[in-house]
């Protein structure tokens, strides 16, 4: 049967649990399962800063999911309550805060935490990864 | 975004109160949730239950008052916070020790409460 799912990722980049939310997600897709939606909260909001460099032979983990949500068309949002603490900020929210450049990935989209409610409550399975 | 429909939730929370942001993010969620018209239930465990104690003064150290916020649930239509007895009596603490009345779980009981929801949110 394929189900729908909802990720809440807590776990910061560097997290053991955020690279598990990332091969669980694929091996969603692989199974036949769809993803409504992931949803990074807490210390997950800083995946999607744009500005992170790593070291060539590690993962770039913000560049891995904006690829996976682009290729499969998959809702990346960022928390907007929990983005702004961690310097996480789209056009709107730095012009708002007069910082001078946004942060956001573009690959990502910041939101409230009604979209966490909204994907509690259409999608078949939530599945929490971290702290 | 579609009509919500009711889908109940039970948000475990297994944080202290003041390290790093996860209990305070717990709470928002729940609120949240609770805004939008879902069915919600706390479920603090393990070091959670330290979020519940009577008496939490914040005034030292800037951070929001975590049990303030906690005390304001039930005026948002969240009546069911629970805690696990294994924690409790860790920490030695009574029903009186906390700022809610909250329901005392058993470990049975709290298999029970997990597959009463549609979704757990574990923070």
């Amino acid at each position: 049967m394929s189900l729908r799912y909802g990720l809440v990722v807590l776990a910061a980049p560097t997290r053991l649990g955020n690279r598990r939310a990332y091969q669980f997600a694929q091996a969603l897709l692989d199974e036949g399962h769809s993803i409504g939606r992931v949803f990074f909260y807490d210390d997950g909001a800083s995946t999607g800063l744009s500005a992170v460099v790593t070291p060539q032979d590690e993962h770039n983990s913000v560049d891995q999911w904006a690829d996976f949500g682009k290729r499969h068309n998959i809702e990346l949002v960022v928390c907007i309550a929990s983005a702004l603490k961690r310097g996480v900020l789209d056009e709107t929210e730095a012009k708002r805060y007069d910082k001078n450049q946004a942060t956001l990935h573009p690959g990502f989209q910041i939101g409230g935490l009604g979209l966490l409610v909204d994907a509690a409550a259409h999608c078949d399975r939530l599945i929490t990864f971290g702290p | 975004m579609a009509e919500p429909k009711k889908t109940s939730v039970l948000i475990l929370s297994r944080q202290c109160p003041y390290d790093g942001t996860l209990a305070q993010s717990a709470v928002d969620f729940s609120l949240a949730a609770a805004a939008f018209e879902q069915p919600v239930s706390l479920l603090l465990l393990g070091n959670g239950v330290l979020q519940l104690l009577n008496g939490q003064d914040t005034q030292g150290s800037s951070q929001k008052n975590i049990g303030k916020r906690l005390s304001s649930l039930p005026l948002y239509g969240i009546e069911k916070v629970y805690v696990d007895a294994t924690s409790m009596a860790r920490y030695d603490l009574q029903a009186e020790d906390l700022l809610l009345p909250v329901e005392i779980l058993s470990d049975a009981s709290l298999t029970a409460l997990f597959s009463d929801h549609d979704h757990v949110v574990s923070f």
